[in-house]
């Protein structure tokens, strides 16, 4: 079963690889988005503070939400998807393995990239820590409960803003948490308990997410 | 099955369909008296408020709706469990029948809210939990229907539709506990819904006519719009068939 996984995050990152642009826009995307905050708010070092975590982390919502369709969508073209699940291996696991390729490619960079966005927004260095944190537990959980839409949405018209209305919803919770890490840290209450609560959330959506969108899946292909 | 009642005569549409219509018609009925009973007693016996003055009255509708909306939720992901477990058709079509009542009602639950927060709270809107989680509920039936309307095949459309409608139920308490913890955080308003005076017996009365008037409405259009979804996906069958040329 690990080999399997193992063998699908491989595939995955190959794939990735061969067309690194694909993972460069997101990265970009996400960047610039980040940066249209300060022009359509003005740049007060006080209110930028204030912004900064939910700017970067529904950037960062917005940013995973984009590379959702690429989850599944190469795979479906080609035939492999049905290969996939016509194989002997569970579903879950190959799932499983496709959301954590999928997350090294899209949810890591931005998470290295934060700390660089956040000086811009003049937040202070020491709570780069804590968003970087905040960011490593909660864009899991955005990948793993993202794959769920992306698996319903499978091969539907419309399918970019239909997974938009369907998963975004579903991510306030990482956003409220995650956001508030660092609210909590600026505010000295310290991010412990908020830390703890995604990495609990990031636990339940990794334990159950790769089975739902494996059913998701079967649904849509069958 | 050997003995007993048999719990899945009506499972099947061409069996339910009769049924549906006669329910329909009396809910319906039990619908019209109760909200009429409830809207009197609401707008003609209740007392005026000493604190909000008349503007309370529109707890009348909004509570219900309130309640309404949340609980359609629950029987929605009900049925769509039933449809992924025993794969029944009509179960997939009572999820589908159930969620456009139930945005209604969570969209009249916002609605009647602001109507009523402008003059109490001084604001059409305020980041309350309650409120948040209610806007949240009205996302999530949107993505239901938007889900189930990007699917032309309907059993793809039931099934698709039933895991999300499942997941999404799994997450309403989290957003729930999450929304309500964000806004202890944020201390934005410093309103309660929680510490309101107690109610006046008339107009406890009221609102649970009220409540029982919505219950049946709720009943009677599921009804009616699961009886159109059964004959437009059965349209081919021997029953529809029979159904259409008896013009009953």
């Amino acid at each position: 079963m690990l080999e399997t996984a193992v063998f699908v995050i491989r595939r995955d990152l190959l794939l990735a690889m061969r067309r690194r642009s694909d993972v460069l826009t997101v990265l970009l995307f996400f960047v610039i988005v980040v940066s249209l905050f300060p022009l359509g708010v003005g740049p007060e070092p006080a209110l930028l503070r204030t912004i900064a975590p939910g700017v970067i982390w529904v950037a960062a919502l917005l940013a995973s939400m984009l590379a959702l369709s690429r989850v599944f969508a190469q795979d479906y073209a080609d035939g492999t998807l049905e290969q996939m699940l016509l194989s002997a291996s569970p579903l879950s696991v190959i799932v499983a393995g496709k959301v954590l390729a999928h997350w090294l490619m899209t949810g890591l960079p931005l998470v290295l990239l934060a700390p660089v966005l956040a000086l811009q927004f003049d937040v202070p260095q020491n709570f780069l820590g804590e968003l970087m944190l905040s960011l490593l537990l909660g864009t899991p959980a955005l990948s793993l409960i993202g794959t769920i839409g992306a698996a319903l949405t499978l091969g539907l018209r419309g399918g970019g803003a239909l997974v938009a209305l369907l998963v975004l919803p579903l991510y306030i919770p990482v956003l409220i948490i995650g956001a508030g890490a660092l609210d909590a840290a600026a505010a000295g209450l310290g991010a412990g308990a908020h830390l703890l609560l995604l990495g609990a959330f990031l636990v339940m959506a990794a334990a159950f997410a790769p089975w739902v969108a494996a059913v998701a899946l079967r649904i849509a292909l069958e | 099955m050997s003995s007993g009642i048999n719990w899945f005569k009506f499972s099947s549409p061409a069996s339910f369909y009769p049924l549906a219509k006669k329910l329909a018609v009396g809910f319906g009925t039990l619908a019209v008296v109760f909200c009429a009973v409830g809207l009197y007693i609401g707008f003609f016996m209740a007392p005026t408020d000493h604190q909000q003055g008349e503007s309370y009255r529109i707890i009348f509708i909004h509570v219900p709706a309130a309640w309404m909306s949340m609980f359609i939720y629950l029987v929605m992901a009900f049925w769509a469990g039933m449809g992924l477990a025993f794969n029944t058709r009509l179960s997939g079509m009572m999820a589908s029948a159930l969620a456009p009542t139930g945005a209604m009602f969570t969209f009249i639950a916002l609605w009647t809210g602001s109507l009523w927060g402008k003059p109490t709270w001084g604001t059409w809107w305020v980041w309350d939990a309650r409120l948040t989680s209610e806007l949240i509920l009205l996302f999530l039936y949107f993505g239901f229907l938007a889900l189930q309307a990007a699917i032309d095949d309907p059993r793809r459309a039931d099934r698709a539709g039933a895991v999300l409608a499942l997941v999404g139920v799994v997450n309403v308490p989290i957003i729930y506990f999450s929304v309500k913890w964000w806004n202890t955080l944020h201390q934005g308003a410093s309103v309660s819904l929680s510490s309101a005076p107690t109610m006046a017996t008339t107009m406890l009365i009221g609102m649970l006519v009220m409540v029982f008037g919505f219950w049946f409405y709720s009943i009677a259009a599921v009804l009616m719009r699961a009886r159109c979804i059964m004959l437009e996906r059965e349209r081919n069958s021997e029953w529809a068939a029979q159904y259409l040329e008896s013009g009953a």
